[in-house]
């Protein structure tokens, strides 16, 4: 006689242990009452460029850190260091996007209560970094002038997993003939109702509007943080 | 492409679920996939019998049961698919839909269990 296989119900998501992690990430950046920021985009789109000037510019009113992600070099912890804000890299090797582990490992040392603001820059890559959650307060998926307006349709899950849309290299939109218009049509299509930035971190353009956004997001989440006080 | 270490994730958790119910292997994993999981179908069935190799899942298969996206239309006021994964509007009245219920699923939801 040969038994019949048992049948047994599970219900458990395949990422749950990431998932845990980035709760447990998110609470500790909340009590810290660090706002954490990861920016997620194609390699090429120009997160370093916008980073760094993002450091320069909120260095000398705020403490900020940035963590960065990268497959194999150190080269964006070294531009990032010229902002004289503290930077670490996290080498992924063969691994194409960050994990919640990875960030809380790589943030072993730092005292978050020291921070107002933390980056996180995902590796450059539009379709794994959106399988995963890394605690992070705000998503920024970036997209550059010069990739095209209709990657938000060929990627459509990366842009769903994102809270703010941003536009970089602006300076460079007449030249490639950008339509803006079709661009945020996409980016709308994919993503009802997201918030959408334009900027170059080269010119400066856009660059304030983008910090005052960051400023009030810390004031609402901190007056958040103080009601459940 | 991170569909083998989702792939060797599956496998851990049907282990440890085998484990649990004191079963040596596991035949068939059950496994629900939204299309805002990040995972394609095709390259995780292709890591999965990789992943597979010289654990208890060895010669298993994987079940992937797609789900489709479902939404809260606000202006229909009901739950209701979308037209596409490149427009996230209501299949019935067209309103754009933020508000997402389902279709991130990334889930086992069963296993069978060897004897």
């Amino acid at each position: 006689m040969t038994l019949e296989p048992r049948l047994v119900e599970v219900r458990k998501n395949v990422l749950k242990q990431n998932d845990v992690q980035a709760r447990a990430l998110r609470e500790r950046f909340r009590e810290s009452g660090v706002v954490a920021i990861s920016l997620v985009s194609s390699p090429g789109s120009g997160k370093t460029a916008f980073l760094e000037k993002t450091l320069t510019l909120l260095h000398s009113r705020y403490r900020v850190a940035a963590l960065v992600g990268d497959l194999a070099t150190e080269n964006d912890a070294v531009r990032l260091a010229r902002s004289q804000a503290p930077v670490k890299q996290i080498i992924t090797g063969t691994v194409c996007h960050l994990e919640a582990a990875m960030v809380q490992d790589a943030l072993d040392g730092w005292d978050l209560r020291d921070l107002d603001f933390l980056f996180i820059e995902n590796v450059g890559n539009l379709v794994c970094p959106s399988s995963y959650d890394l605690g992070e307060d705000l998503r920024f998926v970036l997209l550059s002038v010069t990739e095209g307006e209709d990657k938000p349709l060929k990627y459509p899950t990366i842009f769903n997993s994102a809270d703010v849309a941003v536009l970089t290299k602006s300076d460079l939109a007449a030249a490639v003939e950008f339509d803006e218009t079709l661009a945020r049509r996409n980016i709308q299509a994919v993503r009802p109702g997201m918030r959408v930035l334009k900027l170059s971190a080269k010119t400066g353009e856009g660059m304030p509007a983008f910090v005052e956004f960051l400023e009030n997001h810390r004031l609402r989440s901190r007056s958040a943080a103080a009601v459940r006080i | 492409m991170h569909e083998l270490s989702i792939a060797l994730s599956i496998v851990d958790l049907a282990c440890e679920e085998a484990d649990s119910h004191g079963a040596p292997g596991v035949d068939v994993v059950y496994l629900k996939l939204g299309p805002l999981s990040g995972v394609v179908k095709e390259a995780l069935l292709f890591s999965y019998e990789i992943a597979c190799q010289q654990t208890p899942l060895e010669g298993s298969k994987l079940l992937i049961e797609e789900v489709p996206i479902v939404v809260n239309c606000p202006v229909c006021k009901e739950r209701r698919s979308v037209r596409s994964i490149q427009s996230l509007c209501c299949a019935e009245c067209g309103a754009p839909t933020p508000e997402i219920l389902e279709g991130r699923e990334l889930m086992v939801t069963a296993l069978e269990l060897r004897r």
